[in-house]
Order: C-alpha cells, then sequence, then structure tokens
C-alpha cells in the first residue's frame, strides 16, 4: 500500500541503518491500530496489570487505605496470615467448592448431558432450558431465596418437606450449624451453576463424529462398550478444558457465601474471598487492613495460578499419551 | 455377496440405516412407525426421572413468584404454592418502601454502561489486531490470554483504591468502570477472530477509495460485527445486571446508589421480617434478565458451548 506512505521518507532519510527505518515505517503504517488498541490497553494497565504491581507493594505494608505508604513491616503479612487458623480454615473451605465442583457437579452433568444428547429424545430442549434457569439469575436472590427456604424456626418450606415425610423429627438448622452450612452452600453452588457444565459437556459430546457411532453400531458394541470404548475415550481432550474452567470458576464463590452466611457460623463457611473482603471493607476492628488483605488476596492468586499450570501441564501430558495411543491403535 | 434373504431383519430393526432416496416400501413404513412408538415407551423411565427433577430444580423459583403474591405470610401453610389472599400488594411495598424502584433504575444504569464500553472498547481492539499485523500483536495477545484465569477477589483490592483515588467512589461511573475496566479477553478474542475471518478485498477497496481506518471500523467493520456483538452484549448484560461485589463496594456509604442484587442483600439484611416484599423484590431483580435470556438463549449458551470448543 504505498498510498498510505507518502510524506515520510524525509524524516526516514536521515535515519541510520535499515532495521529502525522499516520499524518506523511498520509503526507508521499501522498507526490507527495503535490508536484502537490503545483504549484497551490503557484500562488493561490499569485495571489488570496496575493491581497486579500493587497487591504485592501493599502487602508489605500495614495499611488502611489513607495517606501514603509509610508503614513497611516486611513478609509481617503473610507471617500473620500463615499463622491465622482462620486464613487456614477458609482456604480450606475454598478447595470444598473445588472438590463439590470437581466430584459432584462435573461427573453428574456428564450424566446428565450423556441422557440429553440423545436427540430423539422428546423435550430435551425444554429440559436443558430449566436446568439452565439458576445459572442466568442473580446469586444474591439465590442466596436469599435459599436462606429463607431452609429456614428453620418458621419453619420454611424445606424444613417442612422434611419434617412432613418424617426425614427428621425436628428443623434442621441448614445453616446455623457448622457442620451443616458449608455443605449446604456448596450444594446450592453446584445446582446454581450446574447448566454451565451441562452445557460444556453437551458441547463436547457435540464435537463426537455420528459416523464414528454408527461404524461402532454395525460392529455390533452395545450402549455401554460404545459409552466406555469410544464416548469417554473420545471426550478426554475437551474434558481437560472443561476441568481447568470449573476449577477456576469454583475460586469465585464470594457471592453465594457473602449473601447466605458472611462466612457464619463461627467463620464455618469463611472462603478467602469473604476473608480478604472482611479485612478489606468489613473489618471487626472498623478500620480496614487493606495491607493484611492484599497480602491474603496474593496467596489466593498465587494457589490459583499454580493450580492452574499443574492441571494445564498434566492435561497436555494425559492428552499426549492419548494421541499416541490414539494413533498406534489407528496404525494397527 | 448379494443375499437379502440372510438378515433383513437385523438391519430392518436399526432406523440409523436410512437408505435415503430410495422409495420406502409399505412394510419398511409400518416397522418405522413400530420403531419410533417403541422408542416413545422406551424414552419414559427417562421422562420419569427428568419430569420431576426439574420440577425439583425449579422449585425455588416457584416457592418465590407464590410467596411474592400471597397476602398471608410465606410460612403460613408453607408448602402451599397458590396464595390463599392473591395480592399485587408485595410488590407496590417492594418498588417504593424497599426502594427496589432505584435499584432498578441503578441496575438499568450499570448494565447499559457497562455492555456499552465494553462493546466499544473490545470491538475496537479486535479490530486493530485481528486486521493487519500490527507490531507488538502477539505480545498484547500474549499478555491478555496469560491473565484470564486469575481470580476476581484478587484485584479488587487495588481496584477499589484506584477508583476512589480517581475520585469516582460512591458513584455509578465508578461501578461502571469497576465493571468494564478489566480486559474483557473473550470479548476481545471473540471480535479479533470474526475480524480477521472477513476477506480483505473489504478493506482494501475502502482503502483505495480514500477512507480512513475510523471510518472503515464505523461504517464497514463493526455493522458486520453483528452477531459478536450480539453474544457479548448478553454475555455483559448478564454479568452486569448480577453482579455484586463490585457495585458492594462502591456504594457501602450511599444506599441510594444500589443495584438489584445489592438492594436485594441489604433489604433481606435490614427488613427481614417482610418476606412477601423480600419475594416481590427478588421476582423484580430476575425478570428481567429471566427475560433476556429466554429471548436470547440461543447465542448464550452457544456462547457458552464455544468457550470450550475452541
Amino acid at each position: 500500500m504505498p498510498a498510505a506512505d507518502p510524506g515520510l521518507s524525509p524524516r526516514l532519510d536521515g535515519m541510520p541503518g535499515r532495521a529502525p527505518h522499516r520499524r518506523w515505517r511498520q509503526y507508521k503504517r499501522h498507526r490507527w491500530h495503535f490508536v484502537f488498541v490503545a483504549p484497551m490497553l490503557v484500562l488493561f494497565a490499569a485495571f489488570t496489570i496496575w493491581p497486579i504491581v500493587a497487591g504485592w507493594v501493599y502487602a508489605f505494608f500495614d495499611w488502611d487505605g489513607y495517606g501514603p505508604l509509610t508503614d513497611f513491616v516486611g513478609w509481617g503479612n503473610f507471617d500473620e496470615a500463615f499463622n491465622s487458623p482462620e486464613f487456614w480454615k477458609s482456604i480450606r473451605n475454598t478447595f470444598a467448592f473445588t472438590l463439590g465442583a470437581l466430584a459432584i457437579q462435573t461427573p453428574v452433568a456428564l450424566i446428565l448431558a450423556l441422557t440429553l444428547n440423545n436427540n430423539r429424545l422428546t423435550g430435551r430442549n425444554v429440559y436443558r432450558l430449566l436446568i439452565f434457569l439458576p445459572v442466568v439469575t442473580t446469586t444474591t436472590v439465590v442466596g436469599v431465596v435459599f436462606v429463607v427456604l431452609l429456614n428453620e424456626w418458621a419453619p420454611g418450606p424445606i424444613n417442612s418437606a422434611i419434617t412432613g415425610i418424617g426425614l427428621a423429627d425436628e428443623p434442621v438448622g441448614f445453616l446455623s450449624q457448622a457442620s451443616t452450612a458449608l455443605p449446604t452452600i456448596v450444594m446450592i453452588d453446584i445446582w446454581k451453576d450446574f447448566g454451565v457444565v451441562l452445557v460444556y459437556w453437551l458441547a463436547a459430546l457435540q464435537t463426537i463424529p455420528r459416523d464414528v457411532y454408527e461404524s461402532a453400531a454395525i460392529d455390533g458394541a452395545g450402549r455401554w462398550q460404545t459409552l466406555r470404548r469410544i464416548t469417554l475415550p473420545m471426550l478426554a481432550p475437551i474434558a481437560a478444558i472443561i476441568l481447568i474452567l470449573v476449577t477456576v470458576r469454583s475460586f469465585n464463590a464470594f457471592d453465594i457465601v457473602w449473601a447466605m452466611t458472611q462466612g457464619g457460623p463461627n467463620r464455618a463457611t469463611e472462603i478467602l474471598q469473604t476473608y480478604i473482603y472482611r479485612n478489606a471493607f468489613a473489618s471487626d476492628l472498623g478500620i480496614p487492613r487493606f495491607g493484611f488483605a492484599s497480602a491474603a488476596a496474593i496467596v489466593f492468586g498465587v494457589i490459583a495460578a499454580i493450580i492452574a499450570a499443574v492441571q494445564a501441564v498434566v492435561f497436555r501430558k494425559i492428552r499426549g499419551t492419548k494421541a499416541e495411543k490414539a494413533a498406534g491403535g489407528a496404525a494397527t | 455377496m448379494t443375499s437379502p434373504t440372510v438378515s433383513t431383519e437385523p438391519a430392518a430393526a436399526r432406523p440409523e440405516d436410512k437408505v435415503s432416496g430410495l422409495p420406502i416400501s409399505p412394510e419398511v413404513a409400518a416397522q418405522r412407525r413400530r420403531n419410533r412408538r417403541r422408542r416413545g415407551l422406551r424414552q419414559i423411565p427417562t421422562h420419569l426421572v427428568l419430569i420431576p427433577l426439574c420440577l425439583l430444580w425449579i422449585y425455588p423459583f416457584v416457592w418465590m413468584v407464590s410467596a411474592s403474591f400471597k397476602g398471608e405470610s410465606p410460612f403460613e401453610d408453607t408448602l402451599r404454592l397458590i396464595p390463599k389472599d392473591f395480592t399485587f400488594d408485595n410488590y407496590a411495598r417492594a418498588w417504593d418502601v424497599g426502594n427496589f424502584g432505584q435499584y432498578f433504575v441503578n441496575s438499568v444504569i450499570v448494565t447499559v454502561g457497562t455492555v456499552l464500553i465494553v462493546i466499544v472498547v473490545s470491538s475496537l481492539a479486535g479490530y486493530a489486531l485481528g486486521r493487519g499485523n500490527m507490531p507488538w500483536k502477539k505480545t498484547i495477545v500474549g499478555m491478555l490470554v496469560a491473565t484470564m484465569f486469575l481470580p476476581h477477589g484478587y484485584s479488587i483490592i487495588p481496584v477499589f483504591l484506584l477508583i476512589t483515588n480517581l475520585g469516582l467512589d460512591n458513584s455509578l461511573a465508578g461501578v461502571i468502570l469497576a465493571q468494564s475496566g478489566p480486559a474483557h479477553v473473550i470479548a476481545i478474542l471473540l471480535f479479533m477472530g470474526y475480524f480477521a475471518a472477513l476477506p480483505n478485498e473489504l478493506e482494501e477497496a475502502a482503502l483505495v477509495d480514500g477512507a480512513g481506518h475510523p471510518r472503515i471500523y464505523a461504517r464497514i467493520m463493526l455493522p458486520l460485527a453483528k452477531p459478536v456483538i450480539g453474544t457479548v452484549a448478553i454475555f455483559n448484560t448478564i454479568g452486569a445486571w448480577n453482579a455484586f461485589l463490585i457495585p458492594l463496594i462502591f456504594t457501602l456509604t450511599r444506599p441510594d446508589l444500589r443495584t438489584l442484587g445489592v438492594g436485594i442483600y441489604s433489604f433481606f439484611g435490614e427488613e427481614s421480617n417482610d418476606w412477601p416484599a423480600l419475594a416481590a423484590g427478588a421476582v423484580i431483580t430476575i425478570l428481567p434478565i429471566v427475560v433476556v435470556f429466554l429471548w436470547l438463549q440461543r447465542f448464550f449458551i452457544e456462547g457458552i458451548a464455544g468457550a470450550v470448543k475452541n
């Protein structure tokens, strides 16, 4: 496009060497592209890069967010976090959500997806729509409604039903007992996001070509055999991605916990996000502890990054051996 | 190997083996009809599981809607779904006394503002990165993807302080900026992929005609990208409408700026005895987004499915 370049040669003539010359021309030719990415880059720098850097800086100070950073405490905030039983409890509880998502939500969603993937099943789109509905609803509404549903004193419908059919003699304090509060919220979280995982699996099942099933049927493979020998192995590569997505999602459970119990009773449902929020914005002392909360947030970020990286590496390996096996199988 | 007499039965029993193009004999047609009926019967156990499951699944919403129309306390005869004393009063109370009218307006402002900023910023960036090989392209895309898996809680404190220092705390503008500011990587990648796939001739012809890049973007590229705009708009509409953490921290001292998601939470904490109004507020909060979802669900579900496939 020579038409785009007139007018820049005089300045370029004075430049030594060819490389800067060419680079300058390239910049000049793409100047509008730079203008177009600029707003995104500014926001990206301010809201993604800056928080990563600033978080590390805040973490080394005892700071309430006002005035200059003067109170340098070194690794003090990290020390305090690692020595706090509440912090460890919140990490453990965060993983309860991950465990629920991976051990219950993902496999059950796969079973349902296998059922709904049958395109001769009448009403499959209606089923999918209904299962998906909680996903789009406001999480705080879901939380508040479930608190009412689970009410033990009035009692709410769930406890009425339980005592009505004789499952329990008296209403169960799902959210008021430390032992049941966390599992209850984890189950509600599983229910709320279940539709997303279902759609992941349905999309994964759609990637298996139909003629594979047809040839399996011709070879006389039964339903169970088809599932074990064809469907599941062929799902493996996408399953790896789904597991990563589900894991990352499970780290973001703030809304449901804060709306339902605010981490209570007695911090039994405290997760890292509510722990960070509490120290920064709702501290018991009434003074925001931005430095300490930043240190907790950094530990959180590092844990999440390590888990995502480990999963990515492990899954890539699994996928590699699977691909080799498949190639070997095809050769014989 | 032409021996149709040997095994016609297993072949006919398999409905997948369609002999397309050939006329179907009456026997085969009858066989298929029988198959279909048998299939219908075979599906019954599946439906027997799925129908109760789905009813139970959406029961919380059914109960909520029912409670919102009840004149009596929702705990009186709590399993009864048809209101004894049918009324709209709860809605009026939630809207005025409960301030859900105000919250509703705030939610609309935040959602529209967020969606507009995300679409403009992401489509501009997607156009620049998708068309022509600009320098630094790989570095920029690499950085975006690398930050994709960062948990939300991680950056909330610096973002809060940044908005505060900009003087935008306690304002809806602050909520909008904090909501739309962090890179919407998936939106950018969607636009980028879409623009990259458009034929070069479009852009070249426009350049020859003397149109500059801003004009090409506004007049040619953006109108062509309607499907991507739709997908990005739906995702961010649902995300911004349902947002909680960001509107919560920026409205801690300004109750009048609460969005619906924050409003229902505070209403629950402050007036936890007015259960029917709470239920009405809950319906007011989720009804608009459920309607949007039902209207555009195809794009939404396909968008999620696309995240896995790519």
